[in-house]
């Protein structure tokens, strides 16, 4: 047994991650260069931009208990819940997030925050109901690695390349509209302009919907990854698994109209909340299908 | 963690410090001068046990281990949280005999591959406060090699005025916790 740990790097999932991460850079700089291409003024779409991601990046935390109708709990009203999380920020030696009760039969939890230092973990009442206290340690590491491997910081980094292309195909629109492509006022420039243009769209929108594919691709990953690493954290694959399992399988019994409600929240969730007869093309999946996650945490309950 | 584990997304489990337990006798003397608290000979060991036979078998092996002392009693007892605690109560109460096996136990864990499931570690201190009978444990949190001040009041309540005092009495010997919020509560841990 090796000394420095007793399970083994999964290295087809860092080769995955890394893949992504890199195709997303690559679009991001294909992206850049349409724009200045373009001519359009680089200084206003980044201003605009920019002011999209950073709205995003700093008030994430604050829209999402809104959303979910949750409140800060403090230690003295829920003193297991704390002392979980007391614990298993001790054992990884990350700082304690803020804690959070959402009121909602829906079992589920979710971490938002910038950084591990801003975080924030919610639980639904309906997940502390359902779950054994291993069952609930497993859910709540799984949250605190999203808040370690800054999940919330990341994913609003790469979904930034989505806004940016798709501004870019807003501007170009605009800009048709009104006339006057390109810096050549000449007639023989103006009859190519069309073309030019379309094209110009045509490739924002493609740059725009890969990007799209690849972040829920990404999403994918970094839900498989805070599967991995809550294991690593806990000692204990099967309690996750049974967990996962059970809110999954609980989701399905609980009224539609609940589940209408929290869909929106998806990418937050542990697990994806579907209403019965909406079907999700995998490819738009933000999450893992249960059977991969189960399998992988299978695997580490095998090696360990 | 590095931009590489952020972009990857992972988190290498946190090793243990085991080394800056022996910090604690020379800590012990000087609380029991400056408050009267004395070492009460037991020490406890809180991992987080592993699923499967691997984590059983080094959990007989340290019960073994400690045994060996004819005056040392063992305990294996799981918390509420699912914790176990490895205690040890010696017979005398010689801060260094309860650190050394404090230490043969880490070290037994960790040796097995559990070095990252340790938690914290607790040594009892109790005395007469203040007119009053007094229980303190010193918690030595591995992942950060640092120590804090517990005392208990009974039903879930913390005599923190006690903990800030034991924590000026510790002084320099000891690397003390200097964040609070990390000082979390072990209620219903064994030796206070």
């Amino acid at each position: 047994m090796s000394r420095r740990g007793r399970y083994a790097a999964d290295r087809g999932l860092t080769t995955r991650m890394l893949l992504v991460v890199f195709l997303l850079g690559l679009l991001y700089v294909v992206g850049m260069g349409l724009l200045i291409g373009y001519g359009v003024s680089p200084l206003l779409v980044i201003v605009v931009a920019g002011g999209f991601f950073a709205f995003q990046y700093f008030a994430s935390d604050r829209v999402a208990l809104y959303a979910m109708n949750a409140r800060l709990v403090e230690p003295a009203e829920a003193p297991e819940l704390h002392g979980v999380i007391d614990r298993l920020c001790a054992l990884s030696d990350t700082p304690k997030p803020r804690v959070a009760v959402a009121d909602v039969d829906v079992p589920n939890a979710f971490a938002t925050g910038r950084s591990p230092q801003r975080a924030v973990v919610c639980v639904t009442t309906g997940l502390l109901r359902r779950l054994e206290p291993d069952e609930l340690e497993g859910v709540l590491a799984h949250e605190l690695s999203h808040v370690a491997h800054r999940d919330v910081a990341v994913m609003t980094v790469a979904s930034f390349l989505g806004v940016l292309a798709g501004l870019i195909t807003r501007f170009a629109l605009h800009a048709t509209m009104f006339g006057g492509v390109g810096r050549g006022r000449s007639d023989s420039g103006k009859g190519n302009a069309l073309p030019v243009i379309v094209a110009v769209v045509l490739v924002s929108a493609i740059v725009y919907a890969v990007s799209f594919l690849l972040i829920r691709a990404l999403s994918r990953y970094r839900e498989l990854s805070a599967d991995r690493t809550a294991a690593l954290l806990t000692g204990r694959p099967s309690s996750l698994a049974a967990a996962l399992t059970k809110v999954t399988g609980q989701m399905s019994q609980v009224p539609t109209r609940d589940l209408r409600a929290a869909e929106p929240f998806n990418a937050f969730f542990f697990s994806p909340a579907h209403a019965t007869g909406f079907s999700l093309s995998s490819l738009f999946a933000t999450h893992p299908p249960l059977e991969q996650r189960l399998a992988q945490l299978a695997s580490m309950a095998q090696a360990g | 963690m590095g931009l590489l584990d952020v972009l990857l997304g992972r988190q290498k489990p946190v090793p243990a410090n085991l080394d800056a337990l022996f910090a604690l006798p020379a800590a012990g003397v000087g609380l029991q001068a400056a408050t009267g608290l004395a070492p009460t000979g037991v020490g406890a060991v809180c991992i987080k046990p592993g699923e499967g036979a691997v984590f059983t078998a080094a959990q007989t092996e340290v019960t073994a281990l400690l045994r060996l002392d004819e005056d040392t009693v063992v305990d294996q007892t799981r918390d509420a949280f699912g914790y176990l605690w490895t205690t040890a109560r010696t017979g005398d109460d010689r801060l260094a005999d309860v650190v050394t096996a404090l230490h043969a136990a880490n070290t037994t864990y960790e040796r097995a591959g559990f070095g990252t499931s340790l938690l914290c570690s607790l040594v009892g201190f109790a005395g007469e406060v203040d007119g009053r009978q007094a229980s303190v444990g010193l918690v030595y949190l591995y992942k950060r090699g640092t120590t804090y001040p517990f005392a208990p009041l009974g039903g879930e309540k913390r005599d923190t005025a006690l903990e800030l005092r034991v924590r000026a009495a510790l002084g320099e010997d000891v690397r003390v916790e200097p964040d609070l919020s990390r000082w979390f509560p072990v209620w219903g841990a064994p030796g206070l």
